[in-house]
């Protein structure tokens, strides 16, 4: 059994009347491809930013790497190999697309160089695929390349831990293939993913593990095959009606 | 009942204080402009009321209701003409937008009436009156009487008319309102129009209680900032709440520590309300 | 990092204006010595408002202290360097405090805020007349300052004027081009995704309110050597909040070389309007900071094209910065 990477123990979320996570427990072991799934408002985002210390959780804790860095801050946990994207992609618009990745590898490191920066962000950006753009001002980018240009941020942090926000939102068909492969490619390289996705084909061929969320607890853990078949999942889903009908026919 | 005393004059006060800050708060919560004439439309306002007064021996009351139209299309020509240009550009911009338009306004009236303080003094005066053990000038009585009713009016053409209820949607969701046939640019110059329009009013009221003077100006612009910060932007109500609030603070804190200090006082607890609510007491989380 | 060619050339420029006294006139030295003080304010307040993206209204507060905190120790005998020294001490460890609080707030709430500021402190300058001699002023010989035997006070004046534009453009310069700069290059353009990349926002932020105030304060000290008498009203005048805030934007937001050229073309200005107008003079200050504001919102270094460094970003009322 491979010594946790991520473990979250109880952790809760609550914001003002809303509880948007409740007792949470999590491990996530080096190397896994994990998809985090649920219903919209079931706490995937929140779980990321409590992880991330963007909120602090209101009760349990997070280690990673066998360090408690439960109420640590956002800068603080990105220094330490935690690495995240944005549903709704964050750059920095008047900066260059390169100096966007710059200034990731930049931040995330103490001994780096403006300099040294530079030229890890022209590796990540080949990496993407966004070479061609690399003196383009990040507000010009069209959203298949910001998506891409917030993954070569994230892979400039040299994360050991990666979070992927719904990297395939607003993306037709070829570009999630696109994003896909590249992902599979990072994942072989040795970075532990955490893939939140709707689009379960994606999942289903990506990921090695799914956790459901619902409602903001973990509703189900396990090889993707049998969280599909999991009653609570369908019913989170699809409603109580259609579990049981699901139930009563074979082979879904 | 000295303290009694005390708090009814912070309640007159207060009242005069809401009248100031409903017009400033509804272009800072709107348009997201301070507008840092309004201090310097209160004198002019003043000024119009002191000058009515004095040439043609128009009472006040009537100038309040020569006042509000008035003021309304200088203030709806100034965004229309002017400031709609830079509405979209950075805070500092705007600000400092405000700011250079009321350096023009504040010299001009300088230049016109010079610095020296005027008071409008009704003959014959109205007295004073007395409600058991507290004291209070009629005057006073009456301008916080009509500046509660201005407010009022501004906060029932907010609810129930067709301009108010487009103000208040596109201070809710600009670009929704957008979409829903609202022309922008016209609801800011009518809520521009508004403020300045109450400021302006405010003035007139203000002339029969206060000297006038163009140095006055920061010192109103000053009350409306804290009376905003602490009752909340866009809300009436809340300029009301934290007009109320301010007037019997500096009261009592003028009792205590004396009336010099008051200014202090009053920055001072806008200092400390950014700092622990900066929403106000009744405004909306997260406005910038 | 690197500076780059425009950097050294503003230096050189900077350098170049040293020569001022060996033109002999009174008037031009009396006129440098306020351009070595405007660019010093304007340079600095580019730091926390146009790099860093925070409009602060808080320069006549920095200025103020640095008056009398170095004013009040030049009057008790303390030489120039220390009374500097002071003044700088002053401003960064009260800018680094007072941050931590105020840079929690954004726009429009953060300016109200630091100007605020300025208004507590000259209260409190006033009250304390004990020590600053409240509203009656405060009076600093000359001897005070220079010593005996400084012949061309003037001169002198200017000098250290400009040692601080020299000092202060390092500086500045050093910030734009470092890992600083950078950073609050990130923090102005995105916060929560400059904290998510590592940037450590509240430090940085505080580091560069500190800056701006440090210098504004050590020129606050020597303007106060320089008159001779100040007063609250006086050094803590908003329109030492306010000018340099029109010089940054004269010259264009963002960039050193604009908020060095801005005070240059302000105080030209400036100069103009006052020997035409004495009473219209804040009018026409008016005027002219509402024409640039509408008809060269991107300030003078747009017009010569090649040192044009950053766009506005344009934002719509409601989720302005």
């Amino acid at each position: 059994m491979t010594k946790a990477l991520l473990r979250l123990e109880s952790v809760s979320r609550r914001f003002g009347g809303l509880q948007a996570l409740q007792t949470v427990d999590l491990e996530i072991g080096t190397g896994e491809v994990l998809g985090l799934i649920g219903p919209n408002g079931a706490g995937k985002t929140t779980l990321v930013n409590v992880i991330t210390g963007v909120h602090p959780a209101t009760a349990g804790r997070v280690f990673f790497e066998g360090r408690d860095i439960t109420g640590d801050r956002p800068y603080q946990t990105a220094r330490q190999g935690i690495a995240r994207t944005f549903q709704i992609v964050q750059p920095f618009p008047e900066l260059s697309v390169r100096d966007n990745v710059a200034a990731a590898a930049l931040f995330s490191r103490k001994s780096f160089s403006i300099r040294d920066a530079q030229d890890e962000a022209r590796i990540q950006l080949e990496r993407v695929g966004l070479t061609a753009l690399a003196q383009a001002p990040a507000a010009t980018l069209t959203l298949a390349m910001r998506k891409r240009l917030e993954l070569a941020k994230a892979l400039a942090m040299a994360p050991r831990l990666l979070f992927l926000d719904e990297v395939n939102a607003g993306l037709n068909t070829a570009e999630v293939e696109q994003a896909m492969g590249l992902i599979r490619r990072i994942a072989d390289s040795g970075v532990t993913i955490v893939l939140i996705e709707h689009l379960m084909q994606v999942v289903m061929t990506v990921c090695s593990r799914i956790v459901v969320l619902h409602n903001g607890e973990r509703i189900a853990d396990g090889d993707p095959e049998s969280v599909i078949r999991n009653d609570r999942v369908i019913e989170a889903y699809l409603g109580k009606k259609y579990a049981q009908r699901a139930n009563q026919s074979p082979g879904l | 009942m000295f303290t009694l005393q005390i708090f009814l004059n912070g309640l007159v006060l207060g009242c005069l204080y809401a009248c100031i800050a409903s017009g400033f708060s509804l272009v800072w919560g709107v348009l997201n402009v301070i507008n840092l004439m309004h201090g310097s439309f209160i004198v002019l306002g003043s000024y119009l009321a002191w000058g009515a007064y004095q040439s043609i021996g128009l009472s006040p009351w009537i100038t309040l209701v020569i006042a509000a139209p008035l003021f309304y299309g200088l203030g709806w020509i100034l965004q229309r003409g002017v400031l709609n240009r830079v509405i979209t550009a950075p805070v500092l911009v705007t600000l400092t937008m405000t700011f250079g338009l009321d350096l023009m306004l504040n010299n001009a009236m300088l230049l016109a009436f010079q610095a020296d303080y005027r008071k409008l003094n009704l003959d014959p005066p109205l007295g004073t009156l007395a409600l058991g053990s507290v004291v209070v000038p009629v005057d006073r009585l009456i301008a916080m009487a009509l500046a509660l009713a201005l407010t009022l009016v501004l906060y029932l053409i907010l609810r129930q008319s067709r301009v108010g209820r487009a103000i208040i949607a596109v201070r809710l969701d600009r670009d929704a309102a957008t979409l829903m046939g609202v022309r922008v640019p016209a609801i800011y110059a009518a809520a521009f129009g508004f403020g300045t329009a109450m400021a302006g009013c405010a003035g007139v009221l203000l002339a029969m209680i206060f000297p006038t003077s163009p140095v006055s100006s920061t010192a109103y612009l000053g009350k409306a900032f804290v009376v905003c910060v602490l009752g909340g932007l866009g809300s009436v109500p809340g300029a009301v709440l934290g007009g109320l609030l301010l007037g019997v603070v500096e009261s009592f804190g003028a009792w205590a520590i004396g009336p010099e200090h008051a200014v202090t006082l009053s920055f001072a607890l806008l200092i400390a309300f950014l700092i622990a609510r900066p929403q106000g007491l009744l405004g909306r989380q997260g406005f910038e | 990092m690197s500076f780059r060619r425009t950097d050294w050339m503003l230096f050189g420029l900077v350098l170049a204006l040293g020569l001022t006294p060996w033109v002999g006139s009174p008037y031009v030295l009396r006129l440098g010595t306020f351009a070595c003080l405007y660019a010093v304010l304007a340079m600095s307040w580019n730091v926390i408002g146009g790099m860093t993206g925070y409009p602060s209204f808080a320069t006549a507060a920095f200025f103020g202290l640095g008056a009398y905190v170095g004013g009040i120790l030049l009057t008790k005998g303390y030489p120039l360097i220390a009374a500097l020294g002071a003044a700088a001490l002053v401003a960064f460890v009260g800018a680094m405090v007072l941050g931590v609080v105020l840079l929690r707030l954004r726009g429009h709430y953060f300016a109200v805020a630091s100007l605020a500021v300025a208004e507590v402190l000259r209260e409190l300058t006033n009250s304390a007349t004990d020590l600053t001699g409240g509203g009656m002023g405060l009076n600093i010989p000359l001897s005070a300052v220079a010593g005996a035997g400084i012949a061309q006070a003037a001169s002198f004046f200017f000098l250290t004027m400009w040692g601080l534009l020299l000092l202060t453009l390092a500086a500045v310069l050093w910030v734009e081009r470092s890992k600083l700069g950078f950073g609050l290059a990130c923090i102005r353009q995105n916060e929560a995704a400059a904290d998510m990349i590592g940037v450590n926002a509240t430090f940085y932020k505080s580091l560069a309110f500190a800056i701006s105030g440090l210098f504004v304060a050590m020129a606050g000290t020597l303007y106060a050597g320089w008159v001779h008498y100040i007063e609250p009203p006086d050094v803590f005048d908003i329109l030492f909040s306010v000018k340099p805030i029109v010089m940054a934007l004269l010259g264009g937001l963002g960039s050193t070389a604009g908020a060095l050229f801005g005070a240059a073309a302000f105080l030209a200005l400036e100069e103009i309007v006052w020997r035409n107008s004495l009473q219209g003079s804040s009018g026409i200050l008016g005027l002219l900071i509402v024409l640039l504001l509408l008809f060269l919102p991107r300030g003078l270094v747009s017009l010569g094209g090649q040192l044009v460094r950053r766009p506005h970003v344009e934002a719509a009322p409601g989720n302005g910065r």
